[in-house]
């Protein structure tokens, strides 16, 4: 049989139709497309796929599991690196990871590893997982995770697996994170994908208490010294927005992504008024950035109604930061790409409301330090394009209320926890850290793999706690 | 979930409600908020804290009906319990012996200057308490506010109890009596903060307000409750909630608070098929 160079197409909504709904755009191989992906895997005697994978998934043998058709098989292996398959399956850049590594991509396309493992998760969880509870010795020792996103859920996981006793604070009145709060429901299902994979956390005997700022409603001291925590980690993230610092920001109808996101995501303010939480998005709609989190807002007001909904970037098209398949499923749903772009101001009527942005032209000149070419502006090249929301997607920095209630955690200069990039520890004992707390935004994966990286070195350290 | 121990109506869409959240309670300060969630599809709701009891576990909320969402709070009564209760947020007040202190309350923001009054006088300040209300049947909280300060003064915009006129006008009475004022803080309806904060400019009072704009998480997450505060943009909900009044756009804060008004109306004109509205 002659191997195809192409991956099994993903099925998908009619751009059209899905422009306009909620619903899942991406929507899963069928199990006999599955098994002939499998088939495309060459298993190959040194696999570089799971070196590209940040928790080093199996990859090998789970495809090998798919081919023979034992998928139960297939999820326990996935699951011993992963606890939320069906979440990464989803949300990974796997073209920058495992799929980049894939031996095939170096002809042709890599085997669709991403789209098999969100295959085997549904699969998993429709048919209903059996997850056994921990079973706890009476003198466990206890862990507090603050914050249930990525980083946190796989943190905890991983450690309760080990017999550890732990539970989550959560500041929002719902766990996941960015999960819940900012990937939309089009790209992740919340109740039938996020909440499930909490569920299966919570299953192996984790609690999560929500509504608990940490900083606010205890500080990490006392929940070693005052609560008996043995350790703790922070996997708090970068939820603080930045904005662009051009003049009109403050003008209504300018969102923060995360604004915008947590209002339609987490608010369910596409539900208004049957959700509370209201939302507003004019006709015309710019985006400000090039990442994942730009595409999700602009695909959200396109589905909120915007008629014109533009990506406002900086730089040319082959920086986009985000994913290229996000980037491919905008311009098929129409998002207009203004590139080589960026705003100067806001421009508002008389009574502070939006209605224009005022860009400039740009063209790239030499590498910064990050080796992308700098944009620099094309003078005399303003233009204005009228417009009734602005939302900013240019990225976000670390929360500081952990920080200034903290003594003696060390901090960088842009307000990030510092942490050992192995065991993830942090300058004060007993605390360990990771994620997008501690390397600035990134993506799901990375901070999962950092979660799972703490908890093996909390194992250590409460190991030898115990031994002293 | 969080239980409702305590209901009053205060005055006519005015209700204080005892929520217990012990943990809450044990940690708060004068000067943060909490933010609340009524029920599963509730938006999230923040509201500056009014009282707390370390002992019974009890917070005090004060707040007035203007939108679907706290009409649905103000039906629920004792016993009852909402699903999120979360703070304290924010950044306590200040409180240090600044020497005389004045607190000035419009409408329901009295409430929150009552913890705020109390922390000053425990210590050790002189404080006075301004208290203002359209008419005599609106004005909360005298009886506790006259408790912990030194002088309460009441303005009613109508004269039918107190002193006829505006806070401001008190405030100016005190300073013409030859009061030497050392700190002011003004909570209440923008609009009425940004009178005080223009009174004592030239007076030279140092001047907090408390802002209650817009916003989602309370934590710092979402940016909408930023306010330019002297060249800076802020965030209300962890920056402050209180700022040097001198400072404070307050244009660019009454108009964000504009953002919703034509969807809150819109909501509130919908005539509630469960009696909610009655």
């Amino acid at each position: 049989m002659a191997l195809s160079l192409e991956k099994h197409k993903m099925p998908v909504q009619d751009p059209k139709v899905r422009a306009h709904n909620f619903d899942e755009v991406a929507l899963g191989y069928d199990e006999e497309t599955a098994v002939a992906e499998a088939e495309r895997c060459l298993h190959c005697k040194v696999p570089q796929c799971r070196k590209g994978c940040p928790v080093s998934i199996d990859i090998p043998t789970f495809i090998g599991h798919i081919k023979e058709r034992k998928f139960d098989e297939a999820i326990k292996t996935i699951k011993e690196s992963n606890g939320l398959p069906a979440v990464c399956g989803r949300v990974c850049p796997q073209e920058n990871q495992c799929e980049k590594m894939c031996i095939l991509a170096k002809k042709g396309e890599s085997v669709a590893i991403g789209r098999l493992e969100r295959f085997v998760a549904d699969r998993a969880m429709e048919q209903g997982e059996e997850i056994k509870p921990v079973e706890y010795s009476e003198d466990a020792q206890k862990v507090a995770v603050i914050g249930a996103g990525p980083s946190g859920l796989s943190c905890a996981g991983d450690l309760a697996k080990k017999g550890y006793k732990v539970t989550i604070f959560e500041a929002l009145h719902k766990a996941g994170g960015v999960l819940s709060y900012g990937i939309p429901e089009f790209r992740l299902p919340k109740e039938k994908v996020v909440a499930k994979e909490i569920e299966n956390i919570e299953k192996l005997g984790v609690k999560i208490e929500l509504d608990s700022v940490a900083g606010r409603l205890f500080t990490v001291d006392e929940l070693m010294e005052e609560e008996g925590f043995d350790a703790v980690f922070l996997g708090t993230g970068a939820g603080l927005p930045h904005f662009q610092g051009i003049p009109g920001e403050s003008l209504n109808g300018v969102y923060s992504a995360n604004e915008f996101l947590t209002r339609c995501n987490l608010m369910k303010a596409y539900r208004f008024p049957e959700y509370a939480t209201p939302i507003k998005v004019g006709k015309n709609v710019a985006v400000v950035g090039g990442g994942n989190v730009a595409m999700d807002a602009a695909r959200t007001a396109l589905r909120l109604g915007a008629e014109h909904v533009y990506i406002v970037y900086r730089r040319s098209e082959a920086e986009l930061p985000a994913r290229k398949e996000e980037v491919e499923h905008a311009k098929e749903e129409g998002i207009d790409f203004q590139l080589l772009t960026n705003p100067v101001e806001v421009l508002g009527n008389e009574d502070g409301w939006v209605k224009g942005l005022r860009c400039i032209r740009m063209e790239l000149g030499e590498p910064d330090a990050s080796g992308r070419r700098r944009p620099v502006p094309v003078e005399g090249s303003e233009f204005d394009l009228p417009m009734d929301t602005v939302i900013i997607a240019i990225g976000t920095g670390p929360n500081p209320i952990i920080a200034q209630t903290t003594p003696g955690l060390e901090t960088s200069k842009r307000g990030n926890i510092v942490a050992d990039e192995e065991s993830c520890a942090t300058s004060k004992p007993g605390v360990f850290a990771g994620g997008d707390i501690v390397t600035g935004a990134a993506t799901v994966i990375l901070a999962m793999g950092a979660g799972r990286k703490a908890a093996a070195a909390i194992d250590e350290y409460l190991k030898e706690k115990r031994s002293k | 979930m969080f239980k409702i121990l305590k209901k009053e109506e205060w005055s006519p869409s005015v209700f204080a409600m005892e929520i217990e959240a012990p943990r809450v309670a044990k940690k708060a300060k004068a000067g943060q908020f909490i933010v609340l969630r009524v029920d599963e599809e509730g938006e999230r709701i923040p509201l500056t804290i009014a009282d707390f009891n370390r002992e019974t576990g009890a917070v005090l909320i004060v707040f007035q009906v203007i939108g679907a969402s706290t009409m649905k709070l103000a039906a629920l009564n004792v016993g009852d319990s909402i699903v999120d209760f979360v703070g304290p947020l924010g950044q306590p007040s200040e409180i240090e012996k600044f020497g005389t202190v004045v607190v000035v309350g419009g409408g329901i923001g009295v409430a929150p200057t009552y913890p705020i009054a109390r922390a000053m006088k425990e210590a050790g300040n002189k404080v006075i308490a301004i208290m203002g209300a359209k008419t005599k049947d609106i004005l909360i909280m005298e009886k506790e506010m006259k408790a912990v300060t030194d002088e309460v003064v009441v303005t009613t915009d109508d004269g039918s109890y107190g002193m006829k006129g505006f806070v401001t006008n008190a405030v100016q009475a005190l300073v013409d009596r030859g009061e030497k004022i050392d700190q002011i803080t003004a909570i209440g309806p923008v609009i009425m903060m940004k009178s005080v904060a223009d009174a004592t400019r030239d007076l030279g009072i140092r001047t907090i307000v408390s802002l209650n704009p817009i916003m989602v998480d309370g934590t710092g997450m979402c940016g909408g409750c930023r306010v330019q505060v002297g060249d800076e943009t802020k965030f209300a909900c962890v920056d402050g909630p209180e700022f040097d009044g001198h400072l404070v756009d307050f244009k660019g804060l009454m108009s964000r608070q504009r953002m919703y008004r034509d969807l809150e109306s819109q909501e509130k004109d919908h005539v509630c098929n469960i009696g909610l509205d009655r």
